[in-house]
């Protein structure tokens, strides 16, 4: 995406064309010369990966929608239906209910490489803040595609999470009516629901757009965290990045054919076969498995509006970290301090997660505050002081001698 | 017009378009947004009425009112005690048994079966205080309903209703 390129195709119905609307010159500086930072490693293929997930999920979707009711008493009929009756429904659906799943995996193997080889860092920040926006748009989404089948768990997320915005002062029952279109979750609320889970992707699809394109402005960070200096440093997007994704890709749809077709119920909730009933709570509730770190930092504050902040303020905390770490150099590798907190947050983030997943209740709760408490002190306290009492280690003079180090001659030849 | 210098009839221009094309555009908005709100049809099932008759003491029933449950507790002698041998000041939303009964119908207890924490329907003669206990993140609430222990900061909410007879409730 670098404005007009001098691309001429050879074909000359394509010149003619090309000449009018420059579309094949801004795919072919964009994903084919684009030059790419020769060091990247494999962590670097999730963005490819993600934008994958993000087509299949749209595809099964719009495909589930021509078998899909979205009305309070067919719903769950419905759903069976897709299950039982519709050629290949089984296999679409286990797809798009697995797909969010892998999504949600890949997005965080993403985030946490940003963090681990600081991509969020001058120049940088607004790539990083529109990936937090595709963040909370896939939890919008992926919250309200959860409830479309309309089960027991489907009814009580919806009533527990529009419920969060019940804890603002004055407006808060208000906006809860105005969620709901009613005085409880209902058939309005789905049809509301639904309606949105169709638009949420097409949006999200628009900002991954703007993600990419900001990418291609600023350049990808790569492992050392240094900047490109020369043509050496870089191979050509096509082939060099594009098989390198391809390859991860297959190894991470092997993984989500597995989910699909040997365990696709494994990361969902039984109570969810059972059709919504709003005047049962199931005894145990839970969010699906990429949510639960949220709702375990929710569940570990002791005051309700207390809790709900919490819980955003651990997503919006995200957006200030290009300011809030102070620290120049940009790779956790030459980062010895910086490398070694990176990995505690990991551990408390899963930890979370797993306390999310328990009852709310005994030294589960002590445990989450505690967790709750690093969570925060890592953002506002560990990731500004670090900047000032670190020492980093010294940096690579470019990304060829960071690769080369030790070698006598550069065996690939420079591209791009 | 006041006429100082540097304002001139383009500016006075300027703004009364700018705020009339405000003024239009939050009145276009307006509709988008009302249409979510409860429609007629929602707002008409508003009351509900319920015949007591069946149900014994120490019972208690859930009916649907607005979508939504309501418990009717049919209190014994006990519960009825409990709830109001309880001091104030212990409590974390200070309120009066006497003030979520009707006068002289102290046995019947009407509550919206919705925790106020985040919703979710608490179970009955459950929890530390033999009143209801919310599973989702352990709410506890007395013979009254008022809350007790757990994150929920309210008591549970007394909807309106009035006895139509002796024996039968109206609520709404």
């Amino acid at each position: 995406m670098h404005g007009h390129g001098t691309y001429i195709p050879e074909n000359k119905a394509l010149a003619w064309f090309e000449r009018r609307l420059p579309v094949l010159g801004l795919l072919k500086s964009s994903f084919v010369d684009y030059p790419t930072p020769r060091n990247l490693n494999y962590w670097w293929t999730f963005g490819g990966i993600l934008t994958v997930v993000l087509m299949v999920q749209i595809v099964t979707g719009i495909v589930l929608v021509m078998h899909y009711t979205p009305t309070s008493a067919d719903a769950f009929d419905s759903v069976e239906h897709i299950m039982r009756n519709v050629n290949y429904g089984w296999l679409l659906r286990y797809i798009h209910a697995n797909g969010a799943s892998m999504f949600f995996l890949a997005v965080y193997v993403h985030i946490f490489r940003g963090l681990y080889y600081g991509s969020y860092k001058e120049p940088r920040e607004v790539l990083w803040i529109l990936g937090v926006i595709l963040f909370l748009l896939m939890m919008a989404t992926a919250f309200m595609g959860y409830v479309l089948p309309w089960g027991q768990m489907s009814f009580w997320a919806a009533t527990v999470i529009t419920n969060l915005f019940s804890a603002l002062p004055f407006v808060g029952e208000p906006i809860v009516t105005w969620l709901w279109g009613g005085y409880s979750v209902d058939e309005p609320t789905l049809k509301r629901f639904f309606s949105l889970h169709y638009l949420l992707p097409f949006v999200l699809f628009g900002v991954v757009l703007l993600h990419i394109w900001a990418l291609h402005v600023v350049g990808q960070n790569n492992p050392a965290g240094i900047d490109v200096k020369s043509n050496k440093d870089t191979v050509a997007f096509t082939p060099y990045a594009t098989i390198k994704d391809s390859f991860a890709m297959i190894v991470f749809f092997i993984l989500f054919a597995w989910l699909v077709f040997y365990v696709p119920n494994y990361l969902g909730h039984s109570d969810n076969y059972i059709p919504a009933n709003p005047l049962q709570t199931p005894p145990h509730i839970v969010p699906e498995w990429y949510f639960l770190p949220f709702y375990a930092i929710l569940r570990a504050i002791p005051s309700k509006l207390g809790g709900v902040i919490a819980m955003f303020g651990s997503i919006v905390v995200l957006v200030f970290v290009p300011w809030l770490d102070t620290s120049k150099v940009r790779s956790a590798r030459y980062r010895p301090l910086y490398k070694q907190f990176f990995w505690i947050l990991l551990v408390v983030c899963i930890g979370l997660g797993y306390l999310g997943a328990k009852p709310a209740e005994g030294i589960y709760v002590i445990a989450a505050r505690i967790l709750t408490a690093y969570y925060f002190l890592h953002f506002l306290v560990i990731l500004p002081l670090l900047g000032f009492i670190e020492k980093p280690k010294p940096l690579p003079s470019s990304i060829a001698e960071s690769v080369l180090k030790g070698k006598e001659s550069d065996p690939m030849p420079a591209k791009g | 017009m006041a006429t100082t210098a540097g304002t001139t009839r383009r500016d006075f221009l300027y703004i009364a378009t700018g705020a009339a094309g405000a003024v239009g555009v939050a009145a276009a908005i307006w509709p988008l947004i009302h249409q979510m709100n409860p429609d007629a049809s929602v707002l008409a099932l508003a009351s509900t009425d319920v015949d007591l008759t069946p149900i014994a003491e120490g019972q208690i029933i859930t009916v649907k009112w607005r979508g939504k449950p309501v418990f009717i507790s049919h209190r014994s002698k006990k519960e009825i005690d409990e709830a109001r041998a309880v001091p104030l000041n212990q409590l974390p939303d200070p309120q009066p048994d006497q003030a979520r009964v009707k006068e002289g119908k102290d046995q019947w207890l009407v509550l919206v079966g919705v925790c106020t924490h985040l919703g979710c329907v608490p179970l009955g003669h459950q929890g530390d205080f033999d009143g209801w206990f919310c599973p989702c993140h352990g709410s506890h609430y007395d013979t009254s309903g008022r809350i007790r222990r757990g994150p929920a900061p309210l008591n549970l909410l007394v909807p309106p209703y009035e006895f139509v007879s002796d024996t039968s409730i109206r609520i709404g």
